[in-house]
């Protein structure tokens, strides 16, 4: 007996084959994870719940809101403050709700944030690929100028643009926002073609192109994360500004965060909370409408164009 | 004879670290040339100089006769390859093989047979509709050699093009090099760290340490007369044998007190008159055993510590009085750790070094 478990290479001695085989189990139900997911849900309740407060009190009456009970369901849900929010609020002395300052946002937004991307993905080009004399010191300069305080410039930058003539116009709004966008876009343009493989930029000018030529034809489509990111960061940071806007744009032009704010804060009768709610929500609407539809770039990009410092 | 590249003088400053100085080299046309060196030699430097992708500190680059030191890349009748290949991602291997041609703004009949041309000699054409991300690592050096093709250039330059490919590829891609070399009969400028594809595709080559050509000769010459003591150690794998000892007129005396005539060998010029401190060197293979080694000049008892068998052949790592000593043999003659075997050599192939100049004697 022992003699053909040798041959055959079998131990003699017979195992015990009952004990743990495949795939280690993984109970659901573990200390660690009950704990994980408990945290995890507290917190995402602790932030929804303003927005649920939000959306619920802007779909209800003036009465009902009177009544008291900030967390229950509306009794019937109707968009009535919603359209009073968008055309007939009160914004100090004109009543045309937010729609005007809609479009003063769009208006400075779509520029500020094609002109500063494109102007910043040039630099962030320049500075991986073209190294001129006295290159990293100019990067330096300008990353140093993200870190000044806004409040710093604020009265120069008023005086400039008066004298400039474009005091409380859009274009001062829009040209502000292209500047100050600036620092912080080409470093991360710097960063994402810094990982780009040189050999690439390399080869393309053997193959003749020029300065131009490889930004548009190989530079720009390898970058579409980055500029997801970048357009990303632009459009919410330039919609949510209420500074820039409230100091340079003038009453004709202040863009929806600051007629949200004159019509949350006018005093006149009794507070519309509902009112109040329904524009907050729809201010709000496109910084979020831009993270769900590219969350994923987002994520992507910003990872992409932090690795390399 | 014309020179294909000539390179007068170079020198090559990255602040205050030299990387090239004084460096002159000339290639003749349709020469197959290997630069080669462990890295931070300056190699990949002095390709991307000729290339143009650097600006040189001193010194001139010609190629084809032309003085080309101030030209840009897409003037100087080049084409690179690179190691990472540098394919564009977002390109077919068509369009990737024919930008330099729409950049040069050529006719599109002219690019579309160019291309087929290329595609053919490297035989992609199945390939040519892909985008790089679909090709294997292989093919797409063959791609990124196809870019430099179609350009019909009078000179092709390659950044250790095989370093990213595994080993059964990489011997695969250079004898297609080769035949591609004998085919075209272009020069060619190959810089490499591996001395196997250095020695197997060069015509000549260069071994470069520290910014500086050490030796510039055919691989044979390179392999057998090593002009110093750094390529002698660089080239052959196990490297070379190495004793240390004093030279004295026709005797060389091992630290050990070991004599070993050196009548037979040929000095560089003369015999160095006087006591020299020396360095013999003795390739594994030019140690014999057994019946070989009875027909040698010189005869020494081995005793055998390491035996790796590498199947064609066996490696042998001894000590001969004292000094450790590889060889290589057949696979066929038995060997076994503690063995005890005679071994003997011919000095007229081995090398003499001066310990302090290093070179050659």
């Amino acid at each position: 007996m022992s003699q053909t478990a040798t041959m055959t290479g079998q131990p003699a001695v017979a195992q015990d084959t009952s004990g743990p085989r495949g795939p280690r189990p993984k109970p659901f139900f573990t200390p660690k994870k009950v704990i994980l997911y408990t945290v995890l849900v507290f917190f995402s309740l602790y932030y929804l719940f303003p927005l649920y407060v939000m959306v619920v009190t802007s779909l209800k009456t003036m009465p009902e809101v009177r009544f008291g009970n900030i967390f229950a369901l509306p009794t019937a849900p109707n968009f009535d403050a919603w359209v009073k929010a968008w055309t007939s609020a009160c914004t100090g002395l004109n009543c045309n709700g937010l729609a005007p300052g809609f479009w003063n946002s769009v208006k400075i937004t779509i520029p500020s944030t094609i002109v500063s991307i494109f102007i910043a993905a040039v630099n962030g080009y320049a500075l991986v690929n073209w190294r001129f004399k006295g290159s990293e010191i100019f990067f330096s300069i300008l990353i140093f100028g993200s870190f000044i305080p806004y409040q710093v410039m604020l009265y120069p930058l008023v005086m400039i643009t008066r004298e400039m003539g474009i005091f409380g116009t859009l274009q001062a709004v829009i040209i502000i926002h292209t500047v100050f966008g600036m620092p912080i876009l080409t470093l991360l343009f710097r960063n994402y073609f810094a990982s780009l493989p040189q050999e690439l930029f390399k080869a393309a000018r053997v193959d003749g192109a020029g300065f131009w030529r490889i930004f548009f034809e190989i530079m720009l489509p390898m970058s579409l994360p980055i500029f997801v990111v970048a357009i990303i960061l632009q459009v919410t940071g330039i919609w949510n500004d209420f500074l820039f806007g409230v100091v340079f744009a003038g009453t004709q032009n202040y863009p929806m965060t600051v007629q949200l704010n004159n019509i949350v804060n006018s005093a006149q009768g009794t507070p519309e909370y509902n009112v109040n709610m329904a524009a907050t929500v729809l201010t709000g609407l496109v910084p979020l409408t831009v993270y769900f539809v590219s969350g994923k770039w987002f994520v992507r990009g910003v990872a992409a164009g932090a690795v390399k410092g | 004879m014309q020179h294909s590249v000539s390179i007068r003088d170079l020198s090559l400053n990255f602040g205050n670290v030299k990387v090239l100085e004084h460096l002159n080299l000339d290639i003749a046309q349709g020469e197959f040339i290997v630069l080669l060196g462990p890295s931070g030699c300056g190699k990949s430097t002095l390709l991307n100089c000729i290339a143009g992708l650097l600006d040189v500190s001193d010194g001139q680059i010609f190629i084809s006769g032309k003085n080309v030191t101030w030209e840009e890349p897409k003037d100087r009748g080049i084409g690179m390859v690179f190691q990472s290949y540098a394919l564009y991602p977002q390109m077919t291997v068509e369009k990737n093989l024919s930008f330099g041609l729409r950049v040069a703004g050529m006719p599109k009949a002219e690019i579309d047979q160019r291309v087929q041309r290329a595609a053919e000699i490297l035989q992609i054409q199945p390939l040519l509709q892909r985008k790089p991300a679909n090709l294997s690592g292989g093919q797409r050096q063959r791609v990124a050699i196809g870019r430099a093709l179609v350009r019909d250039v009078d000179v092709f330059l390659f950044d250790e093009p095989l370093s990213n490919l595994d080993a059964k590829l990489r011997s695969d891609l250079r004898v297609e090099i080769k035949r591609l070399h004998q085919r075209l009969k272009n020069t060619m400028i190959y810089v490499t760290h591996d001395q196997i594809e250095a020695l197997t595709l060069a015509d000549r080559i260069a071994i470069m340490k520290n910014g500086v050509i050490q030796q510039l000769a055919d691989p044979h010459t390179i392999y057998n007369k090593p002009t110093n003591l750094y390529v002698a150690g660089f080239i052959g794998s196990p490297s070379m044998n190495f004793i240390t000892g004093t030279l004295d007129g026709a005797n060389f005396t091992a630290n050990d007190g070991t004599v070993i005539p050196v009548g037979a060998y040929q000095f560089v010029s003369s015999a160095p008159t006087g006591s020299t401190k020396a360095v013999l060197g003795v390739r594994p293979e030019h140690i014999f055993i057994g019946d070989e080694a009875q027909g040698m000049p010189y005869k020494a008892t081995a005793e055998i510590e390491i035996v790796e068998p590498m199947g064609s052949e066996t490696l042998a790592w001894t000590k001969v009085a004292g000094i450790p000593v590889t060889f290589r043999c057949s696979s066929d003659i038995p060997l076994a750790a503690g063995d005890t075997v005679t071994v003997g050599f011919d000095i007229a192939r081995g090398s003499l070094f001066d310990a302090g100049t290093e070179n050659r004697l």
